[in-house]
């Protein structure tokens, strides 16, 4: 009986084995690649000492990693809970709070949003957006639970809200202040501070370690609603718990290193191409990989191909504003 | 048995789509919820599953409370499928049938939940489709995997609403039968949305007839397939005969054709949502 059981596990006609094994191929070749750019991050061209470059890149590599495992599995459950490929937290405004949080922050402090304490001012960051994103998505969704169409309008209508009042806002702010602002809203690898990175890091894996038990029951949610309901899954406090960890996730990224507005939805989408399985065990963990890789050779190439003349974050957003076009193209159904 | 009990909803505060229901549906049986569109019977039947929560009343299921007991409990005894299931995943047909067991395995299965699953793929002949994708398949293939995961749920209560839209008449006759079957050889108690009074009289033992969210009439099919009751039910003018020993009702009143007329598909309106 134990046999036939592990049997039928791995599926149990041909067709079935070799899709588990294709899913199982592709996870380990993610795994082979994340080890081999974070091994290109550390030791590539290295010049002077070597201590010194190892411990300013491993901080480097570790705020990457954080941030691309974080928005890689936060957008792929989000994407689940949503019901729609085309949503991910940044894409329904997220990004434009940030900026919006980080304007206030500065206007109401001044030059000394600068100087209160990194972690101070992370854990302000990360518990002011969590907040407000809950708050948000909540809202959004039980509003509009029904159309898909309405919430990616009403996304991007607040993100555009959003950005206007922060563009309001830092339009009576001094020059020096505006400089301030300018240095908190651009998302930046090369100056990461160690001891926001460790609580980041810890915030990233309790997330992680919540959002796991979980994943077998988002895994029904992707039926849709009523399916989920019927199946016995408790939809809202799966939906709030999930939606909870997925923006805390994003607000502890965007805390960390700034705003990256179109990574989730490259990372989540191209991880769903790759990892070929509705099951969340498996798509969470390649999109944590596949963020991790994108991430690492993304600032790996910004730094060594282009010299650093552009960021990582202007090539993201280049690409994949790009690519939500071509995706809102292909799709008929969001 | 599921006792509904003065269960009233609205969705936007204006009108009300149920009005005060008290219901009884009987165990062991066959029972079709008919009635025209707009009539409330698919909220009935999704607050009879708690796929919402209806403003007012109460549900039960034999003794549990459906609106408030654990919702995984409730999923061990009462499995229910809505008409359109757009999915945004892309799932294969056996992949779909094996969510029939999660109220059971939480996503573990087991050997008899393996076997339960491949016995539901064969109840509805779905063998030839097990690997394929459900974007692969006719409205009528989807529509038989969806019921085959309803199946794999084990549950003594089904609810199914419209289950036989997308279906070709051999594939809704088959259908009909299944339900039928499952009523009678595997006591379970099946309640339907139909649109067709004719196959909700020759397959239900049982007949609730809803109109402006309110019910209007029950009882056997031979209680309620009468003219005096029908018609204003569905403000048509029907006509019920008597064909070999069964009651059938005609609802349709062609002009006689001419050859320029153009040809007429009012019937197949008639199959749109309710």
């Amino acid at each position: 009986m134990t046999t036939l059981h592990s049997l039928l596990e791995l599926g149990s006609t041909p067709t079935e084995r070799r899709r588990d094994r294709a899913v199982r191929l592709s996870l380990l070749t993610l795994a082979a690649l994340a080890l081999a750019s974070c091994a290109a991050y550390l030791l590539y061209d290295v010049q002077g000492s070597w201590s010194y470059a190892l411990s300013l890149r491993s901080r480097q590599l570790g705020a990457l990693v954080v941030v691309g495992v974080a928005i890689g599995v936060s957008s792929v459950v989000f994407q689940t809970i949503a019901g729609s490929r085309i949503l991910t937290p940044s894409v329904m405004g997220f990004d434009s709070l940030y900026v919006l949080i980080q304007t206030v922050f500065v206007a109401s402090l001044g030059g000394a949003a600068l100087t209160l304490g990194v972690v101070e001012r992370f854990v302000v960051n990360a518990v002011l957006l969590a907040t407000f994103g809950v708050l948000l998505f909540r809202w959004l969704f039980r509003r509009n639970s029904r159309n898909l169409y309405v919430l990616v309008m009403i996304g991007i209508v607040l993100g555009a809200f959003f950005q206007s009042l922060a563009v309001l806002m830092s339009r009576v702010l001094t020059p020096d202040d505006y400089l301030t602002l300018q240095q908190l809203t651009f998302a930046s690898f090369t100056t990461v501070n160690p001891t926001l990175l460790g609580v980041a890091a810890l915030v990233t894996v309790a997330g992680l370690a919540a959002l796991v038990p979980m994943l077998r029951q988002v895994d029904v949610v992707d039926l849709g609603k009523d399916n989920a309901i019927a199946l016995g899954v408790d939809y809202h406090r799966v939906v709030t718990r999930v939606l909870l960890v997925s923006v805390l996730l994003v607000a502890v990224s965007a805390a960390l290193v700034g705003p990256m507005l179109f990574l989730g939805l490259i990372v989540a989408n191209l991880a769903r191409q790759v990892v070929r399985t509705n099951r969340h065990r498996a798509l969470a963990i390649g999109a944590g990989l596949l963020g991790a890789v994108i991430c690492v050779l993304g600032q790996f190439i910004v730094a060594h191909v282009f010299g650093l003349t552009t960021t990582f974050s202007v090539v993201v957003n280049l690409v994949g504003g790009v690519y939500f076009i071509i995706l809102l193209l292909r799709t008929t159904r969001l | 048995m599921i006792t509904v009990s003065s269960v009233s909803h609205s969705y936007d505060d204006t009108s009300l789509v149920l009005d005060d229901v008290d219901l009884t549906l009987p165990r062991g049986a066959l029972t079709a919820l008919i009635g025209p569109n707009g009539a409330g019977k698919s909220t009935l039947l999704s607050a009879m599953a708690r796929l919402l929560s209806p403003d007012q009343g109460a549900v039960r299921v034999d003794d549990l409370d459906v609106l408030r007991a654990k919702p995984d409990v409730v999923a061990r005894k009462l499995a229910v499928l809505r008409q359109d299931n757009h999915l945004t995943a892309r799932l294969t047909v056996v992949d779909l049938v094996r969510f029939g067991r999660f109220p059971y395995s939480k996503g573990h299965l087991d050997a008899e939940d393996h076997e339960i699953v491949e016995r539901s793929l064969d109840y509805l002949q779905l063998g030839e489709f097990r690997d394929r994708h459900l974007d692969e398949l006719s409205g009528g293939q989807r529509q038989r995997a969806f019921i085959a995961m309803v199946l794999a749920q084990d549950t003594d209560y089904v609810l199914l609403d419209e289950p036989l839209n997308n279906l070709d008449l051999r594939h809704a006759a088959a259908m009909m039968q299944l339900l039928r079957q499952a009523a009678t050889e595997l006591r379970k108690t099946v309640v339907v949305v139909l649109h067709d009074i004719n196959f909700a009289a020759a397959y239900a033992d049982h007949i609730v007839a809803m109109k402006g969210g309110a019910v209007m009439a029950t009882g056997s099919p031979a209680e309620l397939m009468r003219t005096e009751v029908l018609r204003p039910i569905f403000d048509l003018d029907i006509e019920v005969h008597e064909i070999g020993g069964r009651r059938v009702c005609l609802y349709w009143h062609p002009e006689p054709a001419t050859l320029e007329a153009p040809a007429r598909d009012d019937i197949h309106a008639e199959s749109s949502s309710g």
